[in-house]
């Protein structure tokens, strides 16, 4: 551990990233990108297509390796130790990444196993969350014949297999419909609490308030504005949140702090290439 | 539930078993969707009875009959097919998000690719077996004894194994299924401007240089001498040193495109 105190400090857990770039061509995707994720809260990182937030995951789930700057998850260093970063990681990315040809069964059991647990645990898991997913019924039919809420939830449910101490969810409510967004928010509420320190990024206000302990709000490759869901929600003033039912959505939040629009098409279109 | 960070500590996995793992799953693959396999290996079986029986008749081997030509021909050609196969599943892989889970998990590229390229060996071996016993019930013999058939063998999966890396190359170049296309138009007029299907005495003479440098038309001509089948009489230079083109040309292919596959996929995090 000596190497971690000596570079990290006392900020041995959860996420530290420190000044991240990267760039693709002349276009920084991350443009001195820091953040602190203190272990065992919810952090979600909120901001509009071609923000980054893809990107900054990818980075500190190992996928990606930064031009310059530092990362530490899990007390390990991301480009130094990745494979330590990746025994104590969850990842769901933006778009659900399970094995459709295999069985929801054999998916948990797989990835048990490329996390070297023995072929016992491995199973022993994959029935243990088949069950508090919802999916034991159909734990042996192809994951090609789940819908979109079953996949997200194998989804969610591969991504916790190892028990990590970190999960990195991208996006994970995007292109579900109302009830498996509740039902999806349900299953990362029962994760907080478990010591579970999970970084989300999202592209609606709604969903980091609903979830996040404390928000990172991104635009064009940096962090532009931090806090906890009310103080964010206080500087865009008063007169925005005066009903409870009305809160002030993402595009208010974003225009007060950056003084422009979100998104613009040519981000739009780049997105939506990936 | 198990505390978050009790069972991530003090793991450790071999790159073997990684890579056993990983094999493991195109092998489930192979259960979940069996008429899919059963297709692929068949598929060479249909294109042996075109050629038997639609071309056949037109074809003047002096030294033998077409079947005994044609059967060592389409087993060289069967590795080949390997090559697109191999680079759709890479592609496919990618676009469904299964490359980037693999690759947040504890395992070296290594076992990624090596779990992929012995999977592929096995599809191989599944091709050969199928593809024999199709020549067999057509007729073909190999007429050298049990050591040469299986030196024959051997050399047709070295072939494989080297398609498998160009294939698995191409697969992380390309990088979605729609382009992997390109590499089935690719792999077509390679496998016929060699000595699989007809002599390359049969064609223009420049034509016929290039098909038998084909590293294909060396495969084929070397097991066809091995098993004792007609070759055609092609008395070129290539022709006459077969059996050592087919041990060379699959070193060749592999030294370079296994190096560039594992290249390739380290630059997947750039
Ligand atoms: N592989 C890539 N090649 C080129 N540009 C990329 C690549 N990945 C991301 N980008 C660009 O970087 C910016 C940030 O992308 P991303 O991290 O996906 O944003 P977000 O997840 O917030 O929508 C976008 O402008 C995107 O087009
Ligand atoms: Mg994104």
């Amino acid at each position: 551990m000596a190497y971690e105190e000596e570079w990290w400090g006392h900020s041995s857990a959860g996420i530290t990233a420190r000044n991240l770039r990267k760039r693709y061509g002349d276009h920084a995707a991350l443009d001195g990108f820091s953040l602190q994720v203190r272990p065992g809260t919810v952090c979600g990182l909120l901001g509009p297509n071609g923000a980054g937030k893809t990107t900054a995951v990818r980075i500190l789930a190992t996928l990606l390796r930064p031009d310059d700057g530092q990362a530490s998850v899990a007390g390990w260093d991301v480009v130094r130790q990745p494979r330590q970063v990746r025994y104590r990681i969850g990842l769901v990315g933006q778009n659900a990444s399970v094995d459709e040809v295999l069985t929801g069964r054999q998916n948990l059991e797989l990835f048990g196993r490329l996390g070297h647990l023995t072929a016992r645990v491995a199973r022993t898991r994959a029935g243990e969350l088949l069950e508090r997913f919802g999916l034991a019924e159909a734990a042996d039919r192809s994951a090609a014949q789940y819908s979109g809420g079953m996949r997200r939830r194998l989804d969610l449910a591969t991504s916790l297999v190892l028990a990590p101490a970190v999960l990195f969810l991208d996006e994970p409510t995007t292109g579900l419909d109302p009830a498996a967004r509740i039902d999806v928010w349900a299953h990362i509420r029962a994760l907080v609490g478990t010591g579970t320190t999970v970084l989300l990024t999202t592209q609606y206000l709604d969903e980091a308030d609903q979830l996040a302990d404390q928000i990172a709000v991104m635009d064009a490759g940096q962090i532009v504005a931090e806090g906890t869901p009310d103080e964010l929600k206080a500087r865009v003033g008063p007169d925005r949140v005066e009903t409870v039912t009305r809160k002030p959505t993402l595009d208010e939040v974003f225009l007060h702090l950056t003084g422009h629009a979100p998104t613009t098409p040519h981000q739009a279109a780049g997105e939506a290439t990936r | 539930m198990s505390t978050p960070t009790a069972t991530a500590v003090s793991r450790s996995g071999s790159w073997a078993r990684d890579a056993a793992n990983l094999t493991r799953r195109i092998l489930l693959h192979w259960k979940q969707r069996p008429v899919s396999i059963a297709l692929t290996l068949l598929f060479p079986v249909l294109i042996v009875l075109m050629f038997r029986y639609l071309f056949g008749g037109a074809m003047p081997v002096p030294d033998g009959t077409y079947t005994d030509y044609l059967i060592p021909g389409m087993l060289a050609m069967t590795m080949l097919f390997g090559l697109e196969s191999v680079a759709l599943a890479v592609t496919t892989d990618a676009a469904k998000g299964v490359t980037e889970r693999i690759r947040a998990m504890p395992v070296s590229g290594n076992a990624v690719l090596a779990g992929r390229g012995w999977a592929d060996l096995l599809n191989g071996v599944a091709g050969l077996a199928v593809m024999v016993t199709a020549g067999l019930v057509l007729g073909w013999r190999p007429q050298h004894g049990l050591v040469s058939t299986l030196a024959a063998l051997g050399l047709l999966l070295w072939l494989r194994s080297a398609f498998t890396w160009v294939g698995i190359y191409l697969g992380l170049l390309l990088k979605t299924p729609e382009s992997a296309v390109s590499v089935q138009v690719l792999v077509w007029p390679i496998g016929f401007l060699s000595s699989t299907f007809v002599s390359p005495d049969t064609m223009p003479t420049w034509l016929g240089e290039i098909a038998t440098w084909n590293p294909l038309s060396s495969t084929a001509t070397a097991i066809r001498d091995l098993f004792g089948n007609p070759t055609w009489a092609t008395h070129t230079w290539a022709a006459e040193h077969a059996v050592p083109l087919a041990a060379m040309w699959p070193a060749v292919l592999t030294l370079v495109f296994l190096p560039l596959a594992h290249h390739q996929h380290r630059s997947l995090a750039s």
